[in-house]
């Protein structure tokens, strides 16, 4: 089997500001040991005021490009997956283009599949990059997602941003792309109509119809499609809406934990929403040894799952040096927000 | 070239001022004016007035036609001025070059802000035109924080306190406490200064001058004629003018002002006098590290010295060199494109012993310093008793 | 500040913090210049971009904002002497007064700069951030 296409350069970014449960859970009349147990949550990120998926993609995109090593201009495509594009109407895929300096000679658009649209950036950026259409492909996921007052989702919907830069020139693959398979229906888990300002969801609904569904059946899938078994992975990157589901499809896998933590970042961070399997991605690439296989599988509400085949390549540990700010970096800068300021810093106020 | 007098001097009361409209403060400083030296309307041949932002704070501009009708004056030529705070000083400038050069022999010049008809944000933003929209106002700078940065710098590099600083606002309101026509009427201590809100760090409410309503007006005419034709005379020694970059950013320096040092260079070098030969001074503090920077750049005080001079109270009446008696911005008001040409109402009246309750004693050449924005202009004029 | 058309010009300045170099005497200015101050019809003009890299030369922690601003002070306002020379205005994010000094080192980051709110524009360009 030939691969035709390999991440060259990825990186992340996450927010400086956190709140923790317990500060929600006050304000709610809620037992905060309780939901930290139940979700697997520690803290969430929260963006700055000036902050917003297209501010946070540059940072995150800047880090892969630099690891890369390539001249901007070279990017022949800008994909941008995010439930909390800044305009409903207008991409941020032009504005995260021009700040890195891939404009004018590129094809670019914005993509919303909850929290699978950066995923779905990566697959296209695999077929354009492997059919020659464009030299490289910048996909990213990004989000500052809302969670409503009150609801189970405002203690996880975090903010954070990760790019992949993909390429099809084999010696300079840091992981090699080696296959994707897909697991897609109309699934009506959870949504957001155009003018609400927060998300709604079906509950328990969301678990077994959703997200396991259609993670166990693309990664199944995925396994039938390039004759894998569970055993041939070293490392498992599943979406994470909370520290427990990546857990359980473990579980219901046959995955061995152990494999599955190094990703799981929601814990420390909260659910970065289009980010999420992605910056589980960057923390697993972080660690991982040449030769090591990853398998990704995200899972975006409405619904479906993409999954990946990948192989570290000895690239992968000279390189993932070379970038301004690492994902640990990120993540253990903190500076911590009571109540009020997040509410401020989220605009839920009316007369923000 | 002719040498050139002010005959007459006049300004309204600064401060906020409900009652009364942009056209109403001009009308009543130039008829003050030219009560005061004794001339008809008639004899005026030209007009200069100094404003700087009648537009967004009242919707009006063309602000020279609308003078010249409302004061009676037409159809003599009437010129608006605008150097954002420095209007007034650069209008000034205007009208002793039209004297100088023998274009006009009887001129009128004036400066005005209605500054109280929008709300404080619109005044705020109207202000910032004195900057670098794009570079430094955009990116969130407003004129106290353009000031703050200097300030800082300067207490970094010289040593210069809050305290200092602040007893320059102390000064100027003690001083303002005797001038009738001041916004402000009542001394404040050094402790009001400091332990006020913090604007923009390290300048408090206090370090800032405030927004006013005003206008003030001069009749200038030849210095021969303007012998024969009233007792005191205040001669022009000298008027210049300097520019720097926009934005401060730009600057060489975040602690001196360019602009100042070479149109105060230039003015003293016309008059053939010294810094210390001035008796006494309006300069521009719009800010109190302003008034502090001001006497540096003119040469009153060495470089880093301005703060400890104001302390140690050599700035004010009675002492080395006594600077803004009028109150100055801080204590008088600065209706913007009014206070250049206040500045020279108050020299003449200093000049003439007609300083009442703030009297410089035995003041015979006095020094103007007006700045636009940050210091990308600087006006100063030089006045002798004639 | 709502004008599209004044921001779309500076979009280069603000999203990449290119200037201009002087061939003639080697000025460096930010932002671009067409014409050189020192040599100017001598002078010939190229873009220049900056690496990013600066520090503090001097600071202002904000607490009365100008219009289009309110409800996010305090701020921190600096002028950055950048790397190459050449000075700017610019906001330093995630610090405070009690934590920021004159010489502190800082990175170019890409934030929102001021929000049309409701319907208008969202304008985006250069910040900074102190290097740990």
């Amino acid at each position: 089997m030939t691969i035709a296409s390999g991440i060259v350069g990825y990186g992340a970014y996450i927010p400086r500001f956190r709140i923790k449960p317990d500060d929600i859970a006050h304000v709610w009349g809620e037992e905060a040991a309780r939901i930290k147990s139940g979700l697997g949550l520690e803290e969430k990120s929260v963006p700055d005021l000036d902050e917003d998926a297209a501010t946070m993609s540059v940072e995150a995109s800047k880090n892969a490009i630099l690891m890369a090593g390539i001249e901007p201009e070279r990017i022949g495509g800008v994909f941008v997956g995010s439930e909390s594009h800044p305009y409903a109407v207008k991409p941020t895929a032009t504005i995260l283009a021009e700040a890195v300096g891939a404009t004018p000679e590129l094809m670019a658009a914005d993509l919303e599949f909850a929290c699978k649209a950066g995923t779905a950036a990566m697959q296209i950026g695999m077929g354009l990059v492997s059919s020659n259409m464009a030299e490289y492909v910048l996909a990213v996921g990004s989000d500052t997602s809302q969670g409503r007052p009150g609801d189970a989702l405002e203690y996880s919907a975090g903010a954070g941003a990760a790019a992949m830069l993909i390429g099809r020139q084999k010696d300079k693959f840091l992981v090699k792309l080696e296959g994707t398979y897909s697991f897609t229906t109309d699934t009506p888990d959870f949504w957001r109509r155009q003018h609400a300002d927060f998300p709604s969801h079906g509950g328990r609904f969301t678990g077994a119809p959703a997200y396991f569904r259609h993670v166990m059946g693309a990664t199944q899938g995925i396994f039938e499609k390039y004759g894998h078994t569970a055993a041939d992975f070293d490392y498992f990157v599943f979406h994470q809406p909370n520290g427990k589901f990546p857990l359980e499809a473990a579980k219901k896998l046959g995955i061995d934990p152990k494999k599955v933590l190094p990703g799981l970042m929601t814990p420390r961070i909260g659910n970065t929403y289009s980010a999420a399997s992605m910056i589980g991605l960057c923390a697993v690439l972080d660690a991982a040894k040449p030769g090591q296989k990853i398998l990704l599988t995200s899972f975006g509400s409405g619904a479906g799952s993409d999954s990946f085949i990948m192989e570290a390549t000895d690239l992968l540990p000279l390189a993932r040096k070379k970038i301004a700010h690492q994902l640990s970096w990120y993540v253990n800068r903190k500076t911590y927000l009571d109540y009020g300021l997040y509410v401020k810093h989220r605009r839920k106020l009316k007369s923000q | 070239m002719r040498k050139v007098a002010i005959v007459g001097v006049g300004m309204s009361k600064f401060g906020e001022d409900w009652g009364r409209g942009f056209r109403d403060l001009i009308i009543d400083a130039g008829r003050r004016a030219l009560e005061d030296s004794n001339l008809q309307g008639a004899e005026i041949d030209a007009m200069y007035c100094g404003t700087m932002a009648p537009g967004p704070l009242i919707g009006q501009e063309h602000a020279g036609a609308l003078l010249v009708d409302w004061m009676g004056l037409n159809p003599i030529p009437s010129t608006r001025v605008e150097a954002a705070c420095a209007s007034g000083g650069v209008a000034l400038r205007q009208g002793f070059l039209a004297i100088a050069s023998g274009f006009h022999d009887c001129v009128v010049v004036g400066g005005v802000e209605k500054m109280t008809d929008v709300p404080g944000p619109d005044v705020v933003s109207a202000l910032g035109g004195a900057g670098d929209q794009e570079w430094e106002l955009f990116p969130g700078a407003t004129f106290p924080a353009i000031y703050a940065l200097m300030a800082r710098r300067h207490m970094k590099d010289y040593g210069t306190t809050r305290e200092q600083m602040a007893s320059v606002s102390v000064k100027n309101h003690k001083n303002a406490a005797h001038n009738k026509y001041a916004q402000f009427q009542k001394e404040i201590t050094l402790e009001t200064v400091l332990n006020s809100k913090m604007v923009a760090s390290p300048l408090t409410v206090f370090d800032c001058s405030p927004v006013t309503d005003g206008a003030a007006a001069l009749v200038l005419m030849p210095l021969e004629k303007a012998k024969k034709h009233c007792e005191q005379p205040i001669e022009i020694l000298a008027s210049t003018q300097a520019s720097d970059t926009l934005a401060l950013h730009n600057r060489k320096s975040l602690t001196e002002l360019n602009a100042t040092k070479v149109a105060s260079k230039k003015a003293f070098e016309v008059a053939g006098i010294k810094p210390k030969d001035i008796d006494v001074a309006e300069v521009h503090d719009c800010f109190s590290i302003a008034e502090i920077l001001a006497i540096e750049d003119i040469g009153f005080f060495k470089k880093g010295e301005g703060g400890k001079a104001t302390e140690d109270g050599l700035t004010q009446i009675g002492s080395q060199i006594p600077i803004n008696t009028s109150g100055g911005l801080k204590g008088c008001g600065h209706p913007v494109g009014a206070t250049g040409i206040k500045q020279a109402v108050e020299i003449s009246w200093q000049l003439r012993g007609q300083a009442n309750g703030r009297q410089v004693k035995d003041a015979q050449i006095g020094l103007t310093h007006n700045v636009g924005g940050s210091g990308a202009t600087c006006v100063t004029h030089i006045l002798k008793k004639a | 500040m709502s004008n599209i058309a004044i921001t779309w010009r500076r979009i280069p300045e603000r999203y990449g913090l290119v200037g201009s170099e002087c061939g003639t005497c080697k000025e460096k200015f930010f932002p671009m210049r067409k014409l050189c101050p020192t040599c100017r019809r001598k002078g010939k003009m190229e873009k220049l971009q900056f690496c990013g890299q600066g520090e503090i030369f001097s600071f202002s922690e904000v607490n009365s904002a100008p219009g289009g601003l309110e409800n996010t002070t305090p701020y921190i306002l600096a002028i950055i002497k950048l790397k190459e020379g050449p000075m700017l205005t610019a906001q330093v994010v995630e610090a405070c007064e009690a934590d920021t000094k004159i010489g502190d080192k800082v990175e170019m980051i890409f934030r929102n700069i001021r929000r049309d709110d409701p319907e208008g524009l969202l304008h985006y360009g250069y910040k900074f951030r102190k290097i740990a």
